[in-house]
């Protein structure tokens, strides 16, 4: 190694911007996803589901148009519901946790950045290559409609892919505080299974039983619902389809009643509580962390 | 440069550093030294503000506590194994901490022409050897030309060239006038980096002294393999720590850190004690883990 490795003189340092190291961290991420065999692997996955589903609808309803798209959407549903939130927390569950058992952590955090900075330059990153992710499946599943059955509602299918998306950073943000509580990758994805689970199943069978044993009212019962960002996305995706909330039960029919058309900006502002609490807490747990 | 004022750090109820103050002037060069566990590490995430310790420390006239950040913006890290994905390229590694740290990817380029690691920059880090990746630590730790440089055992994954090498960069540094903090558990390198060397055990600081007086030779310091009965080894260990000296009982004989103009010390104090030497070997250019002495 030649000794004039230190004779460059270069000005003073000087620390990065917050915004610049949060760029410069999801820039890194978004690269690293890409790269990865998970993005591979989710990517294919979601977009032979999504074409799939789409193909299948279709062929079933003969029909063309909203009305294929409507029937389209309703299967797309179900599948969005199981497969976004599990790809979101996996992804959130082995940032952090993947960073510290790698022992590249400590590297990170001795270079001139916050805690903070890493931690929403990750979630950055990550939520651009699950919503890349998610675009490219819509994309080929609007492009087998749009063969198919002659188009799409253009307006519906981008409401689709909107809240689809928002579910997405909702849940990376729960995977986010899995993450940063856990110390090995498997224990943070077990948690992150776990909570999927939870909501996705548990949540559901755990509303049906409280509404028999505890008598739960229908405005107690929709309110419960909405607790889970679940729940919330797929009331929101039904609204946002011109869609009667009746299919959802006498809950659905109280929210369409009571709340009108302030009810899709309720649900948004329920999924959107979720990611920013659900951040917040990450942020507020990884500065406490004392171990690294 | 460093100011360390009662810094203590608990993991539970296991203190791994207690109580520990030291300054360190700018330009001066400074070891870490104890065995495993002494509170090294921990001591240099301490003063790197990545752990939260109590007590004060500033580097730079920065708070470790409240500009945690800036402090880290005036120290380039070595760690004692570079933490790279395996799957970065050496070259978009070099690029992503030169926007960390603020410099133009031209002085990323440069560095690595300097630790000559150039024409290497579309290799995988996982391809890279130990040393490479200890050159690759150097050159980002020195991408923003910091004034303090602070090493967590730089050499010990290394070598006898890679140690060589780094060592020489790490003098010519010192010559630059950069303060240098490091932890080693090799005699012969605090030896020939230090001006200083902090003595820790169990957390706490016991001894501030200057490696002269901690291994009072000019002439180096040499390892010396001793071979001694088997059923005697514990013995002699423990005769030759009794009489002040670096032991090393790795199986293969007992190793002995000794000056270069007093090898045959261990062998006449062992000798006092009835202790028979069978053989022995002068290893000139072999350092154990003295650290488990």
């Amino acid at each position: 190694m030649s000794s004039g490795a230190v004779q460059t003189a270069v000005p003073l340092p000087r620390p990065c911007s917050a915004a610049r190291n949060v760029i410069s961290f999801a820039r890194r991420e978004v690269r690293d996803a890409v790269s990865s065999r998970w993005f591979v692997l989710c990517t294919g996955a979601f977009a032979v589901l999504a074409v799939g589903v789409s193909f299948m609808s279709l062929a079933g309803s003969g029909s063309s148009g909203f009305a294929g798209f409507g029937r389209t959407t309703a299967g797309l549903l179900n599948m969005i519901m199981l497969i976004v939130p599990l790809m979101a927390l996996a992804a959130g569950a082995g940032s952090i946790a993947g960073e510290r058992e790698r022992g590249t952590l400590l590297y990170l955090l001795a270079q001139p950045v916050s805690r903070l900075e890493l931690l929403l330059g990750k979630y950055l990153g990550l939520g651009i290559a699950l919503t890349g992710s998610l675009c490219i499946g819509f994309g080929l599943s609007a492009g087998v409609l749009a063969a198919k059955a002659g188009g799409a509602d253009a307006a519906a299918m981008l409401m689709l892919v909107a809240f689809t998306c928002l579910l997405a950073w909702v849940m990376l943000s729960v995977g986010m505080v899995v993450s940063v509580v856990s110390r090995k990758v498997a224990v943070a994805t077990g948690v992150g299974l776990f909570v999927w689970l939870a909501l996705v199943f548990v949540s559901d069978l755990g509303l049906m039983a409280g509404a028999i044993v505890f008598k739960l009212r229908v405005q107690e019962l929709f309110i419960v619902a909405m607790l889970n960002p679940l729940q919330a996305f797929k009331m929101g995706v039904i609204v946002q389809m011109n869609a009667s909330l009746d299919v959802l039960g006498p809950a659905g029919m109280y929210a369409s009643q009571t709340y009108g058309r302030t009810l899709p900006w309720m649900l948004v502002g329920v999924l959107l509580a979720w990611g920013v609490l659900s951040l917040a807490a990450a942020g507020v747990l990884f500065q406490r962390k004392k171990s690294i | 440069m460093i100011r360390a004022e009662r810094v203590t750090m608990k993991f539970g109820r296991v203190a791994a550093v207690n109580g520990v103050s030291f300054e360190v002037a700018p330009g001066e060069s400074v070891a870490l030294w104890g065995s495993n566990g002494a509170g090294k590490t921990t001591l240099v995430r301490c003063l790197l503000g990545i752990l939260r310790a109590r007590g004060r420390i500033e580097v730079g006239g920065c708070d470790a506590r409240r500009r945690g950040k800036a402090l880290r913006s005036l120290v380039g890290y070595v760690p004692q194994e570079l933490a790279f994905h395996d799957d970065t390229r050496l070259g978009s590694a070099m690029s992503f901490f030169a926007g960390i740290r603020r410099v133009p990817v031209s002085r990323a380029r440069e560095l690595l022409d300097q630790v000559e690691l150039d024409g290497h920059e579309r290799k995988r880090v996982r391809d890279l050897s130990g040393g490479m990746k200890q050159r690759l630590a150097l050159a980002v730790a020195l991408l923003a030309d910091p004034p303090l440089i602070v090493l967590d055992e730089p050499t010990s994954n290394l070598d006898a060239a890679g140690r060589a090498a780094v060592m020489k960069s790490l003098v010519a540094l010192k010559q630059r006038g950069k303060t240098i903090l490091f932890a080693s558990h090799r005699p012969d390198e605090v030896a020939s980096l230090a001006d200083r060397v902090l003595v820790l055990k169990r957390g706490r600081l016991i001894e501030d002294t200057r490696p002269s007086l901690l291994w009072p030779s000019e002439a180096g310091v040499l390892t010396l393999r001793l071979f001694v009965d088997a059923e005697r080894e514990s013995d002699a260990a423990g005769v030759l720590r009794g009489a002040g000296h670096l032991v090393n009982l790795n199986g293969h004989g007992l190793c002995v850190a000794v000056p270069g103009d007093r090898k045959a010390e261990p062998i006449e104090v062992l000798h006092r004690s009835d202790i028979r030497v069978r053989d022995f070997q002068v290893l000139a250019d072999y350092q154990p883990d003295w650290s488990r002495s």
